[in-house]
């Protein structure tokens, strides 16, 4: 790739989701805008190398596709009704500039509610979104997913028609439904993070470009909506989680990393995000409490210093307003160091009869460390032998069968672990 | 991937520079912007120089000069660090970036973070255990 074919791809990412957004607005189709752009993209490939970037390549991007645009509704406006309608409201007089640097944003949200619109299935709210709102192109998506590119385009081309056929409308939700609509809007974001953060195959550049597209999206939508608290949770959740990569590499857990190698700077401003979530005043939400017990790790010097009481207490209220087994596990896990390990086996015990947890391997390993704390190593052992049984990737399956090794030939407890949840 | 923007000019010309709110306003523009782009994880201005105090090493000695150093041809003014997907993503963001006066020379240096594979084998585990050490003394120190 030549140095000018990477600037301006640099510029698309950059300029692509505001001017994918105006345009939207002014065709009320997000296929034909997204069309109108890569051709207002492939007119700067043709003119920038020898004329140079323009001041605003932005604005520069939009008159010329705004262009396009109005051309082909005339063009069209006698053969065919939509088209009639869309030349019956053209804003002729509203200046390009004024458009791209709409200072409200109020496109570019937008557009995200309706990439991450519920008519959609969640692989296409994934895709749409990543190239829509994040400017990737669909071959950098595929490559990030492992699947064939042929397999995003047509994800993204019937997410575009299932829009259209559904007239979901181009707009910003109004105030009283906004936690509603916000729900699955974060939800993909954090998608996008977990699939970085857990992808069992491919390599460590993978999972961490995949981890900072989603950081990058929720500052986005954080700007973009500085009011909501749960948004500023993700974005803290997410940077606090990242901030761990270069010392969970290998599947380090958390009472074993190497504190050293947390990137302070997402730390800080992992931290600051929280505040600013907890800052609004409003009750926390699961994003801002899972943050909350993030950051209770991050401020920790050593995994001994951990405060284990402020712990319990954010997994209690966590369990209050998202209840789910695993919440409940990693509960336990705060319970066998806050309260000790008989209070924790009562905690693990009483999910061993959920059926949603049955063939969950992290259950055992819990199980597991609390025994060992209780001295029962011997049964210890079998947990984790069965627990290995059930894990997902070879890597964990070594790692359950290597303690139930030790457990079972020294009899001696060993330094206990959590399991790989939201906290580690 | 996580880049420093210092912000420089020469020490000749940091007198020149008087901020006005004109500066000010275009700069908190500039902010919001990378902001929005969901780029910027933090920044800094700094004072002027004739603040400062340079410790320089050489030939085996150890001498201080106190600002201002107007000999300096690139001197930080602040900084910012940024998370972009690539040098060139960084590089038209600094471009964007508000000018000072006219006639003064001023420059965007774009420095990415090195990462424990850029350290290769100096990295040592001890190393590692020192650092480890003086992290836990900052966290306990500072709260974070």
């Amino acid at each position: 790739m030549t140095d000018a074919r990477r600037t301006l791809d640099a510029v698309w990412r950059m300029e692509s989701p505001r001017l994918v957004a105006s345009l939207t607005r002014l065709v009320r189709d997000v296929g034909l805008a997204e069309e109108l752009a890569q051709d207002a993209f492939v007119a700067a490939l043709e003119q920038w190398p020898s004329e140079g970037i323009p001041q605003k390549p932005g604005a520069w991007l939009y008159g010329t596709a705004r262009h396009r645009a109005i051309d082909l509704i005339r063009r069209e406006q006698n053969r065919d009704a939509k088209y009639a309608v869309l030349a019956r409201t053209l804003p002729d007089a509203a200046p390009a500039d004024a458009v791209v640097d709409d200072p409200v944003g109020d496109d570019l949200l937008s557009l995200v509610f309706l990439t991450c619109h519920p008519v959609l299935p969640r692989e296409s709210r994934i895709a749409l979104t990543l190239r829509l709102f994040g400017g990737l192109t669909t071959d950098e998506i595929a490559r990030k997913f492992l699947v064939p590119s042929a397999t995003v385009g047509q994800r993204i081309s019937r997410a575009k028609r299932t829009l259209a056929e559904a007239h979901v409308p181009f707009e910003v939700p109004q105030a009283d439904e906004m936690p509603a609509r916000l729900g699955p809007v974060l939800e993909v974001v954090y998608s996008i993070f977990t699939e970085g953060h857990n992808a069992t195959s491919g390599d460590a550049w993978v999972r961490r470009d995949l981890a900072e597209d989603a950081m990058r999206l929720a500052r986005v939508l954080a700007a973009l909506l500085p009011r909501e608290p749960e948004v500023h949770g993700l974005v803290a959740l997410l940077e606090l989680q990242a901030s761990r990569f270069d010392a969970r590499r290998d599947g380090v857990l958390l009472p074993d990393q190497d504190r050293s190698r947390w990137d302070r700077t997402l730390v800080a401003h992992g931290l600051a995000s929280l505040d600013r979530a907890v800052a609004l005043g409003r009750p926390l939400g699961p994003y801002t409490l899972q943050a909350a017990i993030a950051a209770c790790h991050s401020r920790a010097a050593r995994f001994e210093d951990t405060d284990w009481e402020a712990v319990l207490a954010l997994y209690d209220a966590l369990a209050q307003v998202a209840p789910s087994p695993v919440v409940e596990l990693n509960r336990a896990v705060a319970v066998l160091h806050a309260d000790g390990p008989t209070a924790a086996l009562v905690a693990v015990d009483a999910l061993r009869a959920d059926p949603r947890m049955v063939r969950y391997h992290l259950l055992g390993a819990v199980r597991a460390d609390v025994l060992l704390r209780l001295g029962r190593s011997d049964e210890a052992a079998v947990e984790l032998e069965r627990a290995a049984l059930l894990a997902p990737t070879p890597h964990e399956r070594t790692l359950l069968r290597t303690r139930a090794a030790e457990a079972r030939g020294s009899g001696a407890p060993r330094r206990t672990t959590g399991p790989r949840s939201p906290t580690s | 991937m996580k880049v420093l923007v210092m912000v420089t000019a020469s020490g000749a010309d940091e007198d020149a520079v008087a901020a006005t709110e004109e500066m000010f306003t275009e700069m908190a523009a500039y902010n919001q912007q990378l902001a929005e782009a969901g780029i910027m994880l933090g920044g800094e201005g700094l004072q002027p120089s004739r603040n400062g105090a340079k410790v320089v090493f050489e030939g085996g000695s150890t001498t201080v000069v106190d600002g201002p150093f107007t000999e300096a041809k690139e001197i930080v003014g602040g900084y910012w660090i940024w998370e972009v997907r690539s040098l060139e993503e960084a590089v038209e963001w600094a471009k964007r970036c508000p000018t000072g006066p006219e006639g003064i020379r001023g420059a965007l240096e774009i420095r990415p973070f090195a990462t424990l594979e850029d350290f290769g084998d100096a990295y040592t585990p001890e190393v590692a255990a020192q650092e480890e050490q003086v992290a836990a003394t900052i966290r306990a120190t500072h709260g974070e």
